[in-house]
């Protein structure tokens, strides 16, 4: 970049951006990799309870781990489809605090 | 015992070719018997690259499916003694990489050669990964852009995950990272990721960097390896891959931008 340019802030630096995109998608694949594998035998079984008392459509249930740099997040989100409570979603969320 | 290198990328265009045509001249230059292999079925180039086209009669497969011997199928080197070139068919199908096949071809060549290198087709798909199964050591090649640093990440995975040294658990394969198309200039006005970036993004050693050049598209034009431009920073950059790929401490050569005049550097250019 000439001094002109510096002086004139006519470029933004793209590499830094470039950079910044790249760590970022190699954070979200490695907590992929690295996420716990119980996942799919913890939704089979929420299921399982849930839908003793409620209809519920299995499709439409999520189940993920955030991670922040203090605490993991699990949030599931479990939408009710039953007569008695019509559509509407709800939002159960637990966090529990996990240092690692 | 020979060592079997897969040159790989997972992006396409980075450079695979070039560096395996390059890498194996300057192993067979220092004396070392060494096979050059093109595992892209269906799109071979690197008997183009190595100036060997007209002289292709039985290819990878004919040996896979034992049309022809090995002896048949190996092409001797135009420049070098000591190296042989053995090309990928051009009407087959990648199927026709099977892990049994591809190993008693490798085993073979193992008895004769010090170094067997793997040109890897781009992609994860059947033909790369067969290119790098039977690897001990992989060079990475990347370009100083997205989204080849992110197929080269993603290739690592497979290294480390799907080889035969993975499956056994062996001693994993020793990766080297080698930068092409390297733009100095393009790096400091902060247009362009620079070594240190790539590194600490992929986290594997650095066997080199080859600055962007005029040169290695003349050189493949002329079916001449680049390596052998010796008066060249790319030619003069792979002979220092090759040497420190075999040990030797060599400073990275080319990495920084050239001293503009103070006129061109207020002005820009």
């Amino acid at each position: 970049m000439s001094i002109l340019d510096y002086l004139l802030k006519r470029k933004k630096k793209s590499a830094n951006i470039a950079k910044e995109r790249l760590q970022i998608i190699f954070a979200a694949e490695n907590m992929d990799k690295n996420g716990p594998d119980f996942l799919p035998e913890l939704k089979r079984e929420l299921l399982e309870v849930i839908s003793r008392y409620v209809a519920v459509d299995q499709d439409l249930i999520q189940v993920n781990v955030e991670r922040d740099s203090e605490c993991d997040i699990l949030e599931l989100n479990i939408p009710l489809s039953g007569s008695h409570i019509k559509q509407k979603n709800k939002v159960a969320k637990a966090a529990k605090a996990a240092s690692h | 015992m020979a060592k079997v290198i897969v040159v790989t990328s997972g992006k396409g265009g980075v450079g695979k070719t070039t560096t395996s045509a390059s890498i194996a001249t300057g192993l067979a230059k220092r004396g070392h018997k060494t096979v050059v292999i093109d595992f892209d079925v269906g799109l071979r180039n690197l008997d183009l690259i190595m100036g060997c086209e007209r002289r292709v009669v039985y290819d990878f497969v004919n040996v896979l499916q034992n049309e022809a011997n090995l002896k048949q199928a190996l092409i001797k080197d135009k420049h070098c003694d000591n190296l042989f070139v053995l090309p990928a068919s051009q009407t087959r199908d990648k199927d026709a990489l099977t892990p049994e096949g591809v190993e008693k071809v490798l085993n073979e060549l193992r008895e004769n050669h010090d170094f067997i290198v793997c040109d890897s087709p781009a992609g994860i798909e059947q033909g790369a990964v067969m290119a790098l199964y039977f690897a001990d050591e992989a060079i990475v090649v990347t370009n100083p852009e997205v989204s080849s640093v992110r197929d080269s990440d993603r290739i690592l995975g497979i290294l480390s995950a799907k080889s035969k040294r993975a499956a056994e658990n062996q001693e994993p394969i020793k990766e080297h990272l080698l930068i092409t198309r390297y733009s100095p200039e393009r790096v400091s006005s902060g247009e362009m990721l620079s070594i240190t970036d790539i590194q600490e993004l992929l986290g594997v050693k650095l066997v080199g960097v080859i600055p962007e050049s005029q040169t290695v598209l003349q050189a493949s034009n002329s079916g001449i390896p680049v390596i052998h431009m010796n008066d060249s920073p790319s030619g003069q950059a792979y002979e220092d891959v090759v040497a420190r790929f075999l040990g030797e401490e060599r400073p990275m050569r080319f990495v920084e931008p050239e001293k503009k005049s103070f006129l061109k550097r207020l002005f820009g250019t």
